[in-house]
């Protein structure tokens, strides 16, 4: 019998959601474990890094790598992995496109550890204790990873061969990715393992879209209840349908929630934000500038909205704090 | 480099343009940067590339270096980017595969420093040069034009423009908003320098209009939509309800005698006030189409619902009349279009200081042209509001022209029409006559042969622009008088002149809902507000709109002539493109990937030419390539990447903007 194939699971600056997303495999995870030979997945199993270390460049098959790379340690692992992987799958919409996490680039380590370690109302630290990479107490000596000024996407730090989207991604999804890798059908390098066209196209609500598609007035989700057979766009919810690739079966348009666009842009596109920007401009159609004063105010944070998941990934990356930011 | 598969072999041909780009940009720099370029296989200076030895450079030189793609640096596409794709097409390779990019208008002449000018030059054929690599080869689609032609306005000019077509045998479709057509040439008596009668020379064009098989009259009616592209415009006309069957009246006025209002009784619009009509009129006896209107604005019946619609017994059997007539739309089917909208004159009463509607006897030429006109409200009698004949009349040049205040432009006819109405005056009331002007403009064919004339005849010519027109006398013999203010310049005197009847020499404006028709007809208009021709030398009745023309003062203040030699050139050009039959569309369309395409609809409600719809078979959107003007606009705005535009695809632009920028 041929040795199984080694994988690996990895998780960076993340929420633990995408190793739920694994668990939702349920009985498929059992084929999974059965098929391969998991040689790394700190969520469940204890390795250590020197076990990782121990193997012999590209053994492991693949690693699925999700978060966001925030933290030196994570660099680290990352590249250890790059270096024993033939493949690296970016899981998640942290490590292909920087994600919910990568939003921190609206700042730098000074802010953010200014706010969570003096600043905020419900810290206590009358000494001003800050993170620091080495630390001494009682004569011992403490190492921390050190904490980087910006959040990166995977494939900014190493070359990554396959992208699994999503927040976190649905298990079908996860699931077509394994079995194409196991049956050695994986798509050319660098794919996205969904859809090859925009949300809609799978939209049970697209349908019901007029043919010519003008906004008058735009509404957040909590302001209504949204018509179950209507297309949210057209009832004036900021849906990122058109921006975003397919293949997640429109779980939130099921949910009648407007797509928030965790599977990113589709290949043509280099600025998923800028893209969503563009389609929301391109459809509204307001007579004056109180309109667009109007239609702003629905939209109360816009990087938050158009870049929720792929600031790190865009055309600007995070914002400029003159010079503050490396 | 990268390219579009086959690997590039770019011949670079940078033009001198005499010294219009030789004498800024260091062209041989240019040259020597270019040949270094990834895939220059050869790079040229030449001293004018649009000449034939020009062209021949490239035809020979696609054949003796087998080259594949063309960069040519020179003036504006718009001028000579044709020119450099034919010659490309005769040297054998597809013409889209050249590229042409601007460094003279762009670039020498707008800079002035010359390494700086170089310096751009060099950015915009680097940009060129890997752009050019990515083009495609592309086939221009033909489509057919229809053999008939709108003619938009029925003044002189486009009378003219009817006429031609009309007798080439195109089918041709006159729309007027007025009852009538004739425009203000009708309104005239005299034309200059002739002084031929207007109405002799215009009512018979007039009528050959009316009685043309080729030619469908629509008067009193608006074109309200245009669709299409060229040769197949579809035109919606709004026909307004004139309350009188124009195939059944016979043009008797019978039923004007019989009106129940015994007297006219209100401001007839073709005298400009100056003489009444009833509720049921004809605006003049030749008025074509010969048959009357109801204003339903005084009629009593239309207005009240009660009149003992005496008309109507008068009419008899003809049953000419219809009170229940409803404002029609016609829907037409052309090839061509050619805007004859004329103009309008200018309102003084924006320039109180000289009086009008202030002072009865100041008139404008206009109300003086229905006053001498043999047919006008006095039978061509000059007799004044008060009755009075004058015995000095002054005329005021240039108002509403050449004034920052007002309109900055010469009206061009004012000089002529205004030693016209000068001697039409003194010959028909014996008055003494002085003219007042800034400069006397008068070129043209026997123009300055009249000018001379009427000094003979004894005009008084002042040199001046007049300050004022005020009615306070300082002298005894200024009582009762209208006195013009003005400093004569010849002599360096402010004199007072006192009249009995002051004219006002207005000029010419747009129409005041030109910019309306402009957006229509989708064309564009100079800053004034003036239709814009394509090229103000080399396209002067052809518009940015393809099949649409324009003829007479509608593009700017004409003379008679003028308007009638440009309406003919008009008609010429529709005939052109009718008689080839189809034409070749420039191939930038865009065009949807329909494995991308997700359906969103985003791009629909976009396109401002209609040409995209939503396919409900196969759940993509759909271009119609005849209708996409390529603007780009649904291009930019897919979310999906799905929809690419010919000649504008990513890596055209953004390898030109790397180019650029490198």
């Amino acid at each position: 019998m041929a040795e199984k194939p080694k994988v690996a699971f990895y998780w960076c600056g993340s929420c633990g959601g995408c190793e739920e997303a694994v668990v939702d495999l349920a009985e498929d995870l059992l084929t999974v474990a059965e098929a391969v030979d998991i040689v790394l997945w700190p969520v469940a199993m204890d390795f250590k890094k020197q076990d990782v270390e121990a193997l012999p460049d590209g053994a492991i098959t693949a690693s699925f790598i999700n978060g966001t790379v925030r933290l030196s340690e994570h660099e680290e692992w990352v590249k250890l992995l790059r270096r024993k992987s033939q493949l690296v799958f970016a899981f998640g919409s942290c490590a292909h496109l920087g994600g919910i996490p990568g939003l921190a680039n609206l700042s730098n380590r000074e802010e953010i550890f200014r706010w969570y370690y003096k600043e905020g109302p419900t810290v206590h630290n009358p000494d001003g204790h800050e993170p620091t990479p080495e630390f001494r107490q009682n004569g011992y000596a403490f190492e921390l990873p050190e904490f980087w000024n910006t959040a990166r996407a995977l494939d900014q730090v190493i070359e990554v061969d396959y992208y699994i989207p999503g927040c976190p991604p649905p298990a079908h999804i996860v699931k077509d990715a394994v079995m194409a890798l196991l049956q050695g059908q994986l798509p050319p390098k660098g794919s996205v393992l969904a859809g090859s066209r925009a949300l809609c196209h799978e939209c049970p609500l697209n349908e019901t879209k007029p043919e010519k598609l003008l906004l008058k007035d735009l509404k957040r989700p909590h302001e209504v209840i949204p018509k179950p057979d209507e297309c949210l766009l057209a009832q004036g919810l900021l849906c990122l349908g058109p921006v975003t690739r397919g293949g997640c079966g429109a779980l939130c348009i099921n949910a009648h929630m407007p797509c928030t666009g965790c599977f990113g842009p589709l290949d043509h596109i280099r600025d998923f934000g800028a893209k969503g920007l563009g389609a929301l401009a391109s459809i509204v159609d307001f007579q004056d500038e109180d309109d667009i004063e109007r239609a702003l105010e629905k939209i109360p944070d816009p990087v938050g909205t158009f870049f929720k998941y792929s600031l790190p990934a865009s055309l600007v990356q995070r914002r400029n704090m003159g010079g503050k930011t490396s | 480099m990268k390219g579009n598969g086959e690997v590039p072999r770019i011949g670079v041909y940078v033009c001198d343009c005499g010294t219009n780009i030789a004498g800024k940009v260091r062209v041989a720099e240019v040259v020597e940067f270019a040949r270094d370029l990834p895939g220059v296989v050869v790079a040229r200076e030449y001293k004018y590339m649009c000449s034939d030895p020009g062209q021949d450079l490239i035809k020979r030189d696609i054949q003796e270096y087998n080259l594949n793609r063309i960069v040519v640096a020179s003036c504006s596409p718009l001028l000579h980017e044709h020119t450099f794709r034919k010659a490309t097409a005769e040297g054998g390779l597809n013409p889209y595969l050249v590229h042409h990019v601007n460094i003279r208008e762009d670039v020498s002449w707008v800079h002035e420093d010359s390494d700086e000018a170089t310096r751009k030059a060099k950015a915009i054929v680097h940009g060129a040069v890997l752009r050019v690599a990515w083009q495609k080869p592309l086939e221009p689609q033909s489509v057919p034009v229809r053999d008939s032609a709108l003619v938009v306005g029925g003044g002189i000019a486009g009378i003219s423009a009817a006429l031609t077509l009309a007798e080439a045998g195109k089918q041709v479709y006159l729309v007027e908003r007025e009852p009538t057509i004739g425009g203000h040439m009708a309104k005239f008596d005299k034309t200059f320098p002739t002084l031929d009668c207007a109405a002799c020379i215009l009512t018979p064009k007039m009528t050959a209009v009316k009685d043309h098989p080729n030619i469908t009259l629509i008067t009193y009616a608006e074109v309200e939509e245009v669709d299409g592209y060229v040769g197949n415009f579809k035109v919606k006309v709004r026909k307004k309800p004139r309350y009188v069957h124009e195939d059944r009246c016979v043009g008797c006025l019978e039923c004007i005698e019989a009106c129940v209002f015994k007297e006219p009784r209100f401001p007839n619009e073709f005298d400009l006030g100056l003489s009444k009509r009833k509720p049921v009129y004809i605006p003049f006896p030749q008025a074509v189409p010969p048959v009357v209107t109801i204003d339903p604005d005084t009629c009593l019946y239309l207005r009240f619902g009660k009149c003992k619609k005496t008309c109507v017994e008068a009419c008899g059997d003809r049953n000419a009349i219809d009170f229940d007539m409803k404002p029609e739309t016609l829907e037409l089917e052309v090839g061509t279009i050619i805007l004859a909208t004329g103009f309008k004159t200018f309102d003084p009463t924006r320039t109180p200081k000289y009086g009008y509607g202030r002072f009865p006897e100041v008139y404008t030429s206009l109300e003086i042209e229905r006053l001498v006109n043999s047919s006008g409200p006095t039978g061509g009698e000059v007799v004044m509001r008060n009755g009075q004949k004058p015995k000095r009349v002054g005329i005021i040049h240039c108002v509403g022209s050449r004034d920052k205040n007002t309109n900055p432009w010469c009206s061009k006819v004012c000089c002529m029409y205004s030693l016209k109405l000068a001697h039409l005056i003194h010959e028909r009331s014996g008055a003494e006559v002085y003219n007042f002007y800034i400069d006397m403009r008068t070129p043209g064919k026997g123009y300055e042969e009249f000018y001379n004339r009427l000094a003979k005849e004894g005009v008084h010519l002042i040199r001046g622009r007049v300050a004022e027109v005020t009615d306070a006398p300082l002298h005894p013999e200024e009582e009762g008088k209208l006195i013009i203010r003005v400093e004569d310049t010849n002599i360096g005197v402010v004199r007072r002149i006192p009249v009995d009847m002051v004219v006002l020499a207005v000029g010419l404006e747009p129409q005041p809902d030109a910019d309306e028709v402009r957006r229509l007809f989708n064309i564009s208009c100079s800053t004034e507000g003036w239709f814009l021709e394509r090229h103000p030398k080399l396209a002067p009745v052809e518009t940015f709109t393809d099949g649409v023309f324009v003829a007479g003062a509608c593009q700017g203040p004409k003379d008679i002539p003028e308007t009638v030699a440009q309406a003919q050139a008009a008609a010429a050009n529709a005939l052109a493109l009718m008689d080839k039959g189809s034409v070749e569309m420039e191939p930038n369309v865009a065009r949807v990937n329909e494995e991308l395409c997700s359906g969103c609809h985003i791009c629909i409600g976009l396109c401002p030419y209609g040409a995209i719809s939503f396919n409900e078979e196969k759940k993509v959107a759909e271009v119609n390539e005849v209708l996409c003007k390529g603007c780009g606009t649904c291009t930019a705005a897919c979310p999906s990447g799905a929809l690419s535009q010919n000649l504008f695809s990513d890596h055209e632009v953004f390898s030109e903007i790397m180019g650029v920028l490198l």
